[in-house]
Order: C-alpha cells, then sequence, then structure tokens
C-alpha cells in the first residue's frame, strides 16, 4: 500500500485510541469521593471483562465443542485459584485436546 | 522497593506477551492479506496495542474508508478503555503521575488492565511500566512474524491460542466472584445481558466493543445502587 495512503489511518487510528486512554487518567487526578461512582468504579474491572468474555469466548476456536472445553477448563482452574498463565494455558490445553479429538472422530 | 516493583510488574507481563504474541501473529497476517505491506503492518501494532481496534482498523483501510469512518470505529470499539482509565485512576499510588500519566496510559489494555487491577496493593508507575513492556514486544514481534511467516501455523495450534486470553480474563473474575458474593451476582447480570445482545435479533446492529460497555454500564450501575462496596476503591 502506498505508505502516504496509509499514514493518514495510522495517525488516527492510533491517535484517538490513545486519547481514549489517556484523557481520563490525565484528568482524573483525586480520589474519588462518592460512594456510588466508587462502587460502580469497583465492579467495574469484572462486568467489563466479563461481558468480554462471554459468549465471545464460544466462537473463540475452530468449533463451539473445544471452545466449551476451554471454558470449562479454565473456570475450574480459576476456581482452584491458579494464576493468569496457569489459567490460560489449561484453557488452550483442553482446546487443543479437544480439537484434536474431533478430527479423530 | 522500585526495582522489587518493576520485577513484579515484568513478571505479570510475561503471560501476556505470549497471549498477544499469538493474537497478534493473526493480526500480522491478516494485515498483508488486507494489503499492508510487513512495515505498515508493524507500525500498526506499535502504536495502536490492541486488538479489536486494530482488526476493525484493517477493515476500514482495507475497504479505502474515510478518516471520520476510522476515528468513530476506534471510538466505539475502545471506549471500554475510558472506564478502564477511570477504574485506574483510583488505585494508582501518588507517584504515578505528571508525564507518566501520559506515558503510561499507553499501556491500557483489557489484559495489562486486568493484571494491574486485580493488586492488592496500589499501582505504583515502576509496577505497571514493568507490567505494559514485555506485551508491547509480544504485541509487535507478533505481529512482525505473522506478517513474514504468513499462514505457517497449523490450524489446531492457532485454535488453540484463541482461547488464550479469555481465559486470562476468567482468571481475574472466578476468583474474585468466589470470594465477594456481590461481584458474582454483578458478574452474571453483565453476562446475561451480553448474551441478550449477542442473540436478540433487535440487537444485532449493535457492534461488540459498544456491546461491550452497554453490558458493564447496566450491571455496574445495578451494582453500586444495590451492593454499594464500604471503603474506598
Amino acid at each position: 500500500m502506498d505508505f502516504m495512503i496509509f499514514l493518514p489511518y495510522l495517525i488516527v487510528m492510533a491517535g484517538v485510541t490513545y486519547l481514549i486512554r489517556v484523557i481520563p487518567l490525565v484528568l482524573v487526578r483525586k480520589k474519588i469521593k462518592n460512594r456510588l461512582l466508587n462502587s460502580f468504579l469497583y465492579y467495574i474491572p469484572y462486568t467489563v471483562l466479563a461481558a468480554m468474555t462471554f459468549p465471545a469466548i464460544l466462537y473463540a476456536t475452530g468449533s463451539m465443542i473445544s471452545a466449551v472445553a476451554g471454558l470449562v477448563a479454565a473456570v475450574i482452574l480459576a476456581y482452584r485459584k491458579g494464576s493468569l498463565i496457569v489459567v490460560a494455558a489449561g484453557a488452550c490445553a483442553a482446546v487443543l485436546i479437544v480439537e484434536f479429538l474431533l478430527k479423530l472422530i | 522497593m522500585k526495582g522489587k516493583y518493576l520485577k513484579q510488574g515484568l513478571r505479570d507481563g510475561i503471560p501476556i506477551c505470549f497471549g498477544y504474541f499469538a493474537v497478534s501473529f493473526a493480526f500480522g497476517i491478516l494485515a498483508v492479506e488486507s494489503g499492508c505491506s510487513i512495515f505498515e503492518s508493524v507500525l500498526i501494532s506499535f502504536t495502536n496495542l490492541t486488538s479489536a481496534g486494530q482488526f476493525a482498523g484493517l477493515t476500514v483501510i482495507a475497504q479505502a474508508g474515510t478518516l471520520l469512518e476510522m476515528a468513530l470505529t476506534q471510538l466505539v470499539i475502545n471506549a471500554r478503555y475510558m472506564l478502564m482509565s477511570i477504574a485506574l485512576s483510583q488505585k494508582v499510588d501518588s507517584g504515578f503521575r505528571g508525564i507518566w500519566r501520559w506515558i503510561l496510559g499507553f499501556g491500557i489494555t483489557d489484559e495489562i488492565f486486568a493484571a494491574a487491577i486485580q493488586r492488592d496493593e496500589p499501582i505504583a508507575k515502576s509496577y505497571f511500566g514493568g507490567l505494559m513492556f514485555l506485551p508491547v514486544i509480544g504485541w509487535t514481534s507478533g505481529t512482525f512474524f505473522g506478517a513474514f511467516l504468513g499462514n505457517v501455523l497449523p490450524e489446531i495450534l492457532t485454535n488453540a491460542l484463541g482461547i488464550a486470553l479469555y481465559g486470562m480474563f476468567i482468571a481475574v473474575v472466578v476468583p474474585k466472584s468466589v470470594e465477594d458474593k456481590q461481584v458474582s451476582a454483578v458478574v452474571l447480570l453483565a453476562v446475561a445481558i451480553s448474551v441478550l445482545l449477542k442473540y436478540v435479533p433487535v440487537f444485532a446492529g449493535i457492534s461488540s466493543g459498544f456491546a461491550i460497555i452497554i453490558c458493564a454500564v447496566i450491571a455496574s450501575a445495578a451494582g453500586a445502587v444495590l451492593f454499594p462496596v464500604e471503603e474506598e476503591v
């Protein structure tokens, strides 16, 4: 692609994404005292991550069967307080095994 | 102290780095298929450090969309970072200020945020800097290898890697939900709304980035009203 056509896209793309991340962090300098707002922010990380995970995880692999296997493996490992890498690797392993078995059938 | 935080950050960044390498490998393949050079593909990853936004941006570039279209696409898909950025502002320590906010804010991604926010102590700039360092390298180099090598990984392996990032999200959400029943109620509500938005035909026009914001805002607001938390976050 012609770099001069590409460059404006890159600048807009990276610029918008950067400002979205940095502006709130730079503007909110004080501890928020409002209890309702604090409670809202307390729940935000978990609701964002949960909404991102489900149902999108069901479509993250080659088939829904292997995705469910990965999901179940991840939930069990996380329930047992596995670290980030253990849970992620366990989910991958479960997907790999199930996809391998599906190929054999 | 500083060295300790830096080391902890670097260590916590290792799994994210591997996960990113796999996902950005896929991005590199797609970017070259969409008409970008290897250099351009790597440049996109290095300056954007985001998955969904980059994949969507690639579509805009490939279809020769307008710059306004590009800006709006990024705004909608990445608006969740605003929520994370505000939540992060409440958890950083007193040294995390000034120019550091402008520099380290670049590193706010779903996974880096997830790792930082689950810490029990306030987030130091050396921790956050260490945490984002390896993922940035993983994300950029993964794109390079994907663009350079193309489709050499067997499909079964890329399929398995596709679930890695979700596994990390689950590793953050599940233990907290077990520990705090109110979090689990709010999380279940978010998932329920997410399922509704995905499968009820009326909501089909809502982009996945915007859907995440709707779920998170409604569920967290319900949580704040029903189960306000006692101490400061």
